[in-house]
């Protein structure tokens, strides 16, 4: 790891100040993803501005029943919390299936939206990486590929967003806050994270300077019956080949709210707004249930080892509402 | 350089440490703690699971320099019905994954007690789970062990949950 000065900021307005000063400065929460990209040196800052002193630990209910997650509740704290678990379960179930504990014990909500991705090529520095080193080719077209997304990518990059809570706070329409010298804007989360076309170095709408400060989860009275499914090559700790988190309401056999995102298909968490339009109002069952995932999934293409992912994306959609109409949620 | 106070297994100690330093290279390299291992280096093995404040981290994955003054425990500070259920149960073959598999079975307990669910636990809002071999799979998920003991592990564990 190359050498670098280390600084703690003591609240917020010390730390926007110092990212706006410090050249090729890197704000360090829980350091799950970037103390190991500095190992690796695909990360080599020359400034570490450690954040995890602010006072950004809260979770507060709101006035309309939603709530504001302070950047630095720790994944774990954030999947235990009471009144996630009741009013947000899919979420709860999200973050639980991500990483092990002792990592989501350090793991930070600012944090685990900026993480990068796990694709190999971009953590090897002796392959053609469009990511890791803009203008150097795409390794994992062609190479292996079957982690890689088959929805939104371009012939510049296909890796996947490795988070589970992103899919979930996708379909809960979470608002990610910021904030910078310049002040303080929110962004809609199906807007934060940014599809490669030619530039997949840039992977968010977050600017060099600005701060995760919190997340906050509208009420969504159909969240409650909710559940976030994960297919991946083992049982425990593996990335998603194909994640679904959904949330189902229903009323005289007809759907009357639903929410739908997929996780492990693309390089952002795909909320699924076709399938979405294709299920309001229409009777809840297993054809409307298939019909939408085809169409959702209608645009995907596979590359040479993870064409298996479209099929399988539309099962674990199928899946997911089924077991939710059977089943309820998970709370 | 920094100054960098580690208070660990309930004593405070002093040392002047480069930042990009890791608090699993400052316990083995400075401050002679070699009972925490380092397997993977990137948080993928869990062989460098400490406690901090009583919850556990992957130390490997850290700067020690922003756990200064929070309270440490490794293997060395550990005295728990664990370490004697590891040797009756077979816990171990090398040996190696052995003090990061007791140092977090220690904080999964924890977890436990405090009601946290996990991935595998049905209803989210069940008052309480009980702690199955599958759920103390999932829960000891981080901790790899290349021998393959994992049925002494979940045995050990399981006895001592009891």
């Amino acid at each position: 790891m190359k050498s670098f000065a280390y600084v703690s900021a003591p609240d917020v307005e010390a730390a926007v100040r110092a990212i706006s000063t410090e050249p090729n400065a890197k704000f360090l929460g829980g350091g799950t993803n970037l103390v190991d990209l500095m190992r690796e040196e695909v990360e080599a800052p020359d400034t570490i501005i450690d954040i995890t002193r602010l006072p950004l630990t809260d979770i507060v209910e709101l006035p309309d029943g939603g709530l504001r997650v302070g950047a630095l509740v720790r994944n774990s704290h954030l999947a235990a919390n009471q009144l996630i678990r009741s009013r947000y379960p899919l979420l709860s179930q999200a973050i639980l299936t991500g990483a092990s504990a002792q990592l989501r014990n350090m793991a930070t909500v600012g944090g685990n939206l900026l993480q990068r991705t796990r694709c190999f090529y971009f953590y090897d520095s002796t392959s053609a990486c469009n990511k890791r080193e803009p203008g150097t080719g795409c390794d994992a077209i062609g190479g292996f590929n079957r982690n890689h997304a088959v929805l939104g990518g371009s012939a510049s990059c296909i890796a996947t967003h490795p988070s589970d809570m992103a899919v979930a706070l996708a379909a809960l329409d979470a608002v990610i806050e910021v904030e910078s010298v310049r002040g303080v804007r929110r962004i809609p989360l199906v807007e934060f994270h940014q599809l490669p076309g030619e530039t997949p170095d840039v992977e968010t709408a977050l600017a060099a300077d600005e701060l995760i400060t919190a997340v906050e989860l509208p009420a969504l009275p159909v969240a409650a019956t909710s559940r976030y499914r994960k297919v991946r090559d083992r049982a425990s700790y593996a990335f998603a080949l194909v994640s679904v988190a959904a949330a189902l309401e229903v009323e005289d056999g007809h759907i009357t709210a639903i929410r739908l995102a997929l996780g492990g298909v693309a390089a952002k968490p795909w909320r699924a707004y076709e399938a979405e339009r294709l299920l309001q109002g229409t009777p809840a069952n297993e054809e409307s249930f298939r019909k939408a995932a085809a169409a959702e999934l209608a645009p995907a293409s596979g590359q040479s080892q993870n064409a298996f992912k479209i099929e399988l994306a539309q099962r674990t959609i199928v899946a997911t509402l089924n077991q939710l109409l059977t089943d309820g949620g998970a709370a | 350089m920094v100054e960098v106070r580690i208070r660990v297994n309930g004593t405070t100690e002093v040392v002047d440490l480069e930042p990009r330093v890791s608090l699993l290279d400052a316990l083995r390299e400075q401050l002679g703690l070699t009972g925490t291992k380092k397997g993977c280096n990137q948080g993928a093995c869990g062989a460098c699971t400490v406690l901090v404040d009583g919850e556990r981290i992957n130390s490997c994955l850290t700067l020690a320099v922003q756990y200064s003054g929070r309270e440490i425990t490794t293997i060395e500070g550990v005295d728990h019905p664990l370490q004697a259920a590891f040797v009756k149960n077979d816990g171990f073959q090398c040996g190696y994954c052995t003090s990061g598999q007791i140092c977090s079975a220690i904080g999964m307990l924890a977890e436990h007690d405090a009601g946290m669910p996990s991935a595998v636990t049905e209803h989210l809002c069940a008052p309480e789970t009980e702690l199955s071999n599958g759920e103390i799979r999932e829960r000891m998920s981080g901790n790899l062990c290349r021998c393959g003991a994992y049925n002494g592990i979940a045995d050990s564990i399981q006895e001592v949950a009891r």
